[in-house]
């Protein structure tokens, strides 16, 4: 690592708060990643009659386990576990749902309250709640990462271009800008959606199509800035490539503004597809959401589990984003001596 | 001192930043008596302003003060309540900035800024402001004074609007003022006629007056007393006559012994022409309307012509706006100009630009900032290296490391510091990192742009050594852009003066000095070896 790396990652380090939040987002992402492992209605590891089976990567007949129908074993059910256990044991995952498992189990009507088998109760179609957090939260945090990353890229390269050529191509680049987020995105993206049936690519695709503005005019100023700044003159009179003096004497200023700008670009990216799911426009019908499980928690007022614990996660990752941003970009500031 | 009108004793300033603590002033004691100047010389950091800035609290709320007081009036500045230190405030003591650009709020017309003062000191009705602020708006010598009351800062120029901080600072007639390098940004002969108008006004109203700078050509001429500031301490004070005669101390005998001298290094006359300039035009349109038609033009450089032989100093002399700085980034290439340019036998306004970035290596620059220059992300390694893997794109990393060492050790650097950033360096270290960057590359010709103004004139002094002796070792050209005819004089062979984008007058660096043609030359050379 670079002696200038280095000292920002101690600087990061030094701001506690910051530090933490990017320590308990990675473990959160990390944990959501393997969310197969730890929600899923089958088991994770079956020995029976001499024999290892993992029924979350293959599918087994329930015959397999000698029962009657040629059918997938269904695991929930106490006669298939039975049949198990009587010549082997079962590790099931801690929740003993997936995102999409029904539990036909419930003592009352769905949505049901918190109980020993839904911790956080579940929705009004009896699914576990805990598990459709956990999944939701993964595809939330993919979604904006990915999107985060796709806009990032256009937009500096868009404003950096801008920024350092200047003239023309500023003009000509600053009314496209203009016109192009002058469109209303929400209804282009609501009539699109009943034309296609939005996937992850497509919401994503949509979304990147309208959204790779915001740093634009961040970079942009920041180039026009920097352009003009001793060193880049220095670098000319040196004989450097434009495209070098962008990336080596200009970009890292911008990208001060930028990195600051990113965790709130990844918030806002989630808020796109909770707000689009939540209206019931984003993910196909059945995914694990946590604007849908918001617009549950809406719809089902008598039963508050559903729009608290929404609530709570949804405002636990954007703080922790926040807060992890305001440790990069104090991390990143040379002037800033703690 | 029992009359004194202000004293200042065992007075000590510390600066809080976090957990650390920097001490800027320790245990300074002076006192200023009535109508006298104290003058406070010293070079930046000494502590001089901080000094003088406690005497208002000026400082930021990071500033503590472990000891000492500042008695004016019988009261002591540093405990009176706030109220009691507003009072004081512009109106018994009243301080004129460094920056007359920053100093007033480009939002607000002359005029009323002027009458803020009258209003918050003293019980006077509008109409009586408006004849006092005019009446001395005319006493510091502006031009016009009833149309001044109504312009903007921005359409005045630099010693204009130094006029009306002075008008400002002395409006209420106060017992002291203090001058906080009142002229650094002034072109030299607009700092004279402040100056003058400075010690006139001093006259007319009996003030005391405590002037803080680091030139000691200013302190020699305006000081009654002279105080020499170094690390936040007064290591001598006395007379101008006994200070510049016979300093006591080593420290002003260092000062003092630091003017640059000497003259520039003999050169032989059968040296191959290195540079030929012709007719070269800087022009910037001026563009009016809503199809910004171009109806005029800024001409920043209007039709200069001149030679330059190897081995020599070319010196560009002339006040801010004259056009020298643009003159030589045009030579560089780095605007754009018409005419031509013959570096060695290539016309470098006939090349495109592929071609000019290969020529880059035969000519470089030093810019006036030295920090700026400097990308304060980059390891000084890097910066000094990174035009060789341009140039010289096969190289090895070790090869590249080994001319970093050597390179650093010409221009008197640590190599071991090769790894630190420009922010852990000084500002004569800055230009020297500066210089390394284009030394390496190993150019035959370097434009100097006004290379030591920013810097104190010890280190002016040292740097303007390590140019002379590189210029002896690698026979390198140089034109050296400045105002300071000084500098100009102990470096160049020949010099060309300029003054609104044309030149005024050429020659040899002794013919110039010893028989100026020009009255603008005579000019320029009376105030700078007043």
């Amino acid at each position: 690592m670079k002696k200038i790396h280095e000292e920002q990652w101690n600087r990061f380090k030094a701001n506690k708060r910051a530090y933490y939040s990017l320590y308990l987002f990675s473990f959160l992402f990390l944990i959501s990643l393997f969310s197969e492992l730890i929600a899923n209605e089958k088991p994770l590891l079956i020995y029976f009659d001499g024999g290892f089976y993992c029924p979350f990567i293959k599918e087994y007949a329930e015959t397999s386990f000698g029962g009657e129908f040629e059918t997938t074993a269904d695991y929930a059910d106490p006669y298939v576990i039975e049949l198990i256990n009587a010549k082997g044991w079962i590790i099931t995952p801690i929740i003993p749902f997936s995102y999409h498992t029904i539990n036909y189990n419930l003592e009352g009507p769905a949505p049901a309250p918190p109980s020993r088998a839904n911790w956080l109760g579940t929705d009004d179609r009896g699914r576990d709640v805990v598990a459709r957090l956990l999944y939701g939260f993964r595809i939330s945090v993919l979604f904006g990462l990915t999107l985060t990353l796709f806009s990032s890229a256009i937009g500096i390269t868009a404003g950096a271009v801008q920024g350092y050529y200047g003239g023309t191509v500023d003009i000509l680049g600053q009314r496209f800008i203009e016109i192009w987020s002058s469109l209303p995105t929400l209804f282009l993206l609501i009539i699109l959606s009943s034309v296609v049936q939005p996937n992850f690519w497509w919401l994503l695709g949509i979304t990147l199509l309208f959204g790779w503005m915001s740093l634009v005019s961040v970079v942009r100023a920041e180039f026009l800035r920097g352009r003009n700044f001793e060193y880049v003159t220095a670098a000319k009179a040196l004989g450097l490539s434009d495209g070098r003096i962008i990336f080596r004497h200009v970009l890292p200023n911008a990208m001060v503004a930028s990195i600051t700008f990113m965790p709130f670009i990844l918030g806002g990216s989630i808020t796109t597809l909770t707000s689009l799911d939540f209206l019931g426009f984003g993910l196909p019908v059945g995914s694990p959401s946590l604007g849908e499980l918001l617009a549950q928690g809406k719809a089902n007022m008598q039963a508050p589990w559903l729009g608290i614990s929404s609530f709570v996660v949804l405002s636990v990752m954007f703080s922790l984003l926040v807060f992890i941003g305001e440790g990069v970009r104090d991390a990143f500031d040379p002037r800033k001596v703690y | 001192m029992k009359d004194a009108l202000l004293t200042i004793e065992n007075l000590s300033v510390s600066f809080q930043m976090g957990k650390r603590t920097t001490r800027a002033v320790e245990n300074v004691s002076l006192f200023l008596q009535k109508g006298e100047t104290l003058g406070i010389v010293g070079e930046s950091g000494s502590g001089k302003t901080v000094t003088a800035m406690s005497i208002l609290r000026l400082l930021p709320g990071s500033a503590v003060y472990p000891s000492g007081a500042i008695c004016f009036n019988g009261k002591n500045c540093l405990t009176i309540p706030d109220d009691d230190i507003r009072e004081i405030r512009g109106n018994r003591i009243s301080v004129i900035f460094q920056q007359p650009m920053t100093s007033l709020n480009p939002l607000h017309r002359i005029g009323k800024q002027v009458k803020e003062i009258l209003f918050l000191h003293q019980d006077i009705s509008h109409a009586e402001a408006d004849k006092k602020a005019l009446s001395w708006l005319e006493r510091v010598g502006l031009k016009n004074p009833a149309t001044k009351l109504s312009s903007f800062p921005h359409q005045l120029s630099g010693g204009e609007r130094q006029r009306v901080m002075i008008a400002m600072a002395l409006i209420n007639e106060p017992d002291i003022l203090i001058a906080d390098e009142p002229t650094t940004a002034l072109d030299v002969t607009v700092q004279a006629q402040i100056l003058d108008l400075i010690r006139d006004l001093q006259k007319e109203l009996g003030m005391a007056i405590l002037f803080i700078t680091h030139d000691l050509g200013i302190i020699k001429r305006i000081a009654d007393r002279v105080a020499v500031m170094k690390d936040g301490q007064i290591v001598e004070t006395n007379v101008p006559d006994i200070i510049f005669n016979s300093p006591s101390h080593p420290y002003t005998k260092h000062l003092i012994n630091s003017e640059p001298k000497g003259k520039p290094d003999p050169v032989d006359d059968r040296d191959e022409t290195l540079i030929d300039v012709s007719h070269l035009k800087v022009f910037f349109p001026i563009q009016k309307g809503i199809l910004r038609r171009t109806v005029d033009y800024v001409r920043a450089v209007n039709d200069i012509s001149f030679t330059l032989k190897k081995g020599r100093t070319l010196g560009i002399v002339g006040e801010s706006g004259s056009g020298k700085t643009t003159a030589g980034f045009a030579i560089l290439k780095l605007n754009r100009s018409t005419g031509k340019i013959l570096l060695g036998k290539n016309s470098l306004n006939d090349l495109d630009k592929n071609k000019i970035r290969e020529l880059r290596k035969r000519m470089q620059i030093i810019f006036q900032d030295p920090f700026g220059s400097l990308n304060p992300r980059m390891s000084v390694a890097e910066i000094i290296g990174e035009g060789l893997s341009i140039h010289n794109p096969g190289i090895t990393p070790k090869d590249e490391e080994e001319k970093i060492i050597v390179v650093m050790e010409k221009v008197g650097l640590d190599p071991e510091t090769r790894d630190r950033y420009p922010n852990e360096f000084s500002g004569g270290q800055h230009q020297r990192i500066a210089i390394a960057r284009a030394l390496i590359l190993k150019p035959e010709f370097m434009v100097l742009d006004e290379p030591t103004s920013s810097l104190d004139r010890s280190v002016q002094f040292q740097v303007l050594e390590l140019l002379k002796s590189l210029q002896k070792e690698f026979h390198l050209t140089y034109i050296f852009i400045s105002h300071d005819l000084k500098v100009v004089k102990s470096l160049c062979h020949d010099i060309i003066v300029m003054k609104d984008g044309v030149i005024v007058e050429s020659g040899p660096s002794e013919k110039i000095f010893s028989h100026p043609e020009q009255e603008y030359t005579r000019q320029l050379i009376a105030t700078a070896f007043h």
